[in-house]
């Protein structure tokens, strides 16, 4: 679709949908009238820096129905957040939300060259969580054949891989390093690569291009991100295609844009910042400039795979995980990117953060596998002196690099924990 | 062929060793020489077993960082200057030695050293030529 005809297509269901939630959610009528801006205001593109925004603290203090556009009788579903850094945040969708979000999910399954030709399992937990059921009902849609497996049982994960044929997996992208793990550990005889499993769709928690090297030489298939998040929508706000550069947003139903975090200032195309979500098309819940916390970059760039939506960069931190190190901003995935440099090292890692007297002290633990083990004590004292050597020329902290045994790290089947803040500050 | 030594990776924290060593006990592998190098936050825990490649497979399940490493063993007489005469033969053929340990027991009236290079082969060969005899892993696991 051509760009301008893009805007047109944003510019009425943009209108649609400011209007539809001052209307019918007493929060964004109050919010919007606060800020003197009213939905018959906005006759082009450019009036977006005059509307409000949504924070996540407002869906928090709006549990759980409060944001709700339509009554009760009219959501069919809800999907909820874990909720663990406060309230959980519920979002609903009307019957044909659900079409909209399985439709979504189906156009990024396209986008990884799926077809209905392929079975699809689905590995992520299923439930209150938007992965598994999003995952599902865009595979359905798609016309793939969708095995409902669920998180967990690598046992089991394994065993209908090579039993059904599958082709596709969905899961976090820690996970399949579990399954990767798995494999190196209790089925040394289990060939990936002998099974029909050719490419991994993962999403749910950020990940590095070194994670995707490891994923895809570890299992033998092409890895590819799928974005999303529950107050958009779920998985499917964005994929990557097959040139793996960069995600396609879909945005004939979700308006994006890139602020900047400090001031709220919409940032021009191209430049790293905030993105912020705008639903065109959402009936129950819709949102109006969500700020995501989550950093990227928009751009086109005429892409290979024929698409001209408008292309995100693959999100590998988020503004309210960024770390104040001694006065250096630091994102995890920055952490990973190092460590993934140095030959052998695995992506299970944790940083753990204290304040010794005035000075910030971090920590990283790195679990010392096979690969890098060696019965050499210098060969080890080495390697954490490479690593720690890496942070400061990489990230400009000095960091204390602790060997650890493996499986010290936690592991989670869902979003791995990363970073422990000790600091009280 | 050459001793093989198990390697294990620790934390230098309580109950870590002992852990490992529940693994083996639990396989009835038997320790025949242990040693330690340690820093600050981990160690390395080398030892010969009688069955290295099990107690690898064991530790692994477990969860435990291990490989095996082919080291020397070299038989030695128990008296004065025996040691010195094989650390000579070492120096003249600039060998240089990563790492070495006594074994606990003797065999028969000769004490056994463990050492660690980066050419086991060229060590061994210029010891056979002063007369040392090489010990072979069959000898100490005595299987």
């Amino acid at each position: 679709m051509q760009d301008s005809k893009m805007k047109e297509v944003q510019l009425e269901r943009l209108q649609w949908s400011l209007r539809h939630a001052y209307e019918n959610v007493p929060f964004y009528k109050k919010k919007f009238d606060e800020a003197g801006f009213h939905p018959d205001q906005f006759k082009s593109l450019d009036d977006m820096k005059r509307v409000p925004f949504l924070e996540k603290q407002n869906m928090r203090d709006n549990y759980p129905f409060g944001l709700f556009a339509v009554p009760l009788d009219k959501v069919a579903r809800v999907h909820s957040s874990s909720g663990t850094t406060g309230n959980a945040t519920v979002v609903g969708y009307t019957k044909n939300d659900i079409e909209v979000f399985a439709e979504v999910v189906a156009r990024c399954l396209a986008c990884y060259g799926a077809t209905e030709k392929d079975i699809i399992q689905v590995a992520y937990g299923y439930g209150l969580f938007t992965g598994g059921l999003g995952l599902h009902y865009g595979s359905e849609k798609l016309g793939a054949m969708t095995v409902p497996i669920s998180g967990g049982n690598t046992e089991r994960q394994l065993m209908l891989i090579k039993d059904f044929g599958t082709t596709m997996i969905a899961c976090t992208p820690s996970y399949a390093l579990n399954i990767a793990d798995y494999i190196d550990k209790k089925k040394p005889d289990y060939d990936m690569r002998a099974t029909k499993l050719r490419a991994g769709i993962f999403g749910a928690e950020p990940w590095s291009e070194g994670m995707r090297k490891e994923i895809e030489a570890r299992l033998g298939i092409d890895a590819y991100d799928i974005y999303g998040l529950s107050e958009v929508i779920g998985p499917g706000v964005s994929a990557e295609c097959s040139e793996k550069s960069g995600l396609h947003v879909f945005e004939d139903h979700f308006y994006v844009e890139i602020i900047n975090p400090e001031t709220g200032e919409i940032l021009p195309e191209g430049e790293a910042g905030e993105i912020v979500y705008t639903s065109l098309t959402k009936e129950a819940c819709p949102v109006i400039r969500y700020r995501s916390r989550d950093i990227t970059r928009l751009y086109h760039d005429n892409c290979k795979c024929g698409r001209t939506l408008v292309k995100m960069e693959k999100v590998t931190g988020r503004s309210d995980d960024m770390m104040i190190i001694r006065g250096v901003n630091v994102f995890p995935s920055q952490i990973e990117t190092v460590l993934m440099e140095v030959e052998g090292v695995e992506p299970h890692y944790q940083i753990i953060l204290d304040r010794k007297g005035a000075l910030d002290d971090i920590e990283v633990m790195v679990e010392v596998n096979e690969k890098i083990f060696s019965d050499e004590l210098k060969v080890l004292q080495n390697l954490s002196k490479q690593i720690s050597d890496r942070f400061r020329s990489a990230l400009g902290i000095s960091a204390k690099v602790t060997l650890v045994e493996p499986m010290t790290v936690p592991r989670s089947e869902g979003k791995a924990v990363r970073v422990v803040d000790r600091r009280k500050i | 062929m050459n001793v093989k030594q198990l390697s294990i990776f620790l934390e230098n924290k309580p109950g870590h060793l002992q852990s490992a060593l529940k693994v083996l006990a639990e396989k009835n592998i038997n320790i025949k020489t242990l040693t330690i190098a340690e820093v600050t936050d981990f160690g390395i825990v080398r030892m010969i077993v009688n069955s290295p490649d099990e107690a690898q497979r064991a530790l692994k399940e477990q969860h435990f960082t291990c490989s095996t490493t082919e080291v020397l063993g070299l038989e030695i007489d128990d008296k004065p200057g025996e040691l010195l005469r094989a650390l000579e033969t070492f120096a003249k053929n600039n060998l240089n030695i990563e790492y070495m340990y006594a074994f606990t027991e003797k065999r028969d009236d000769k004490a056994v050293m463990i050492f660690r290079f980066d050419d086991i082969e060229e060590a061994k060969k210029v010891l056979i030529a002063q007369g040392f005899n090489i010990v072979k892993n069959i000898e100490i696991i005595g299987e």
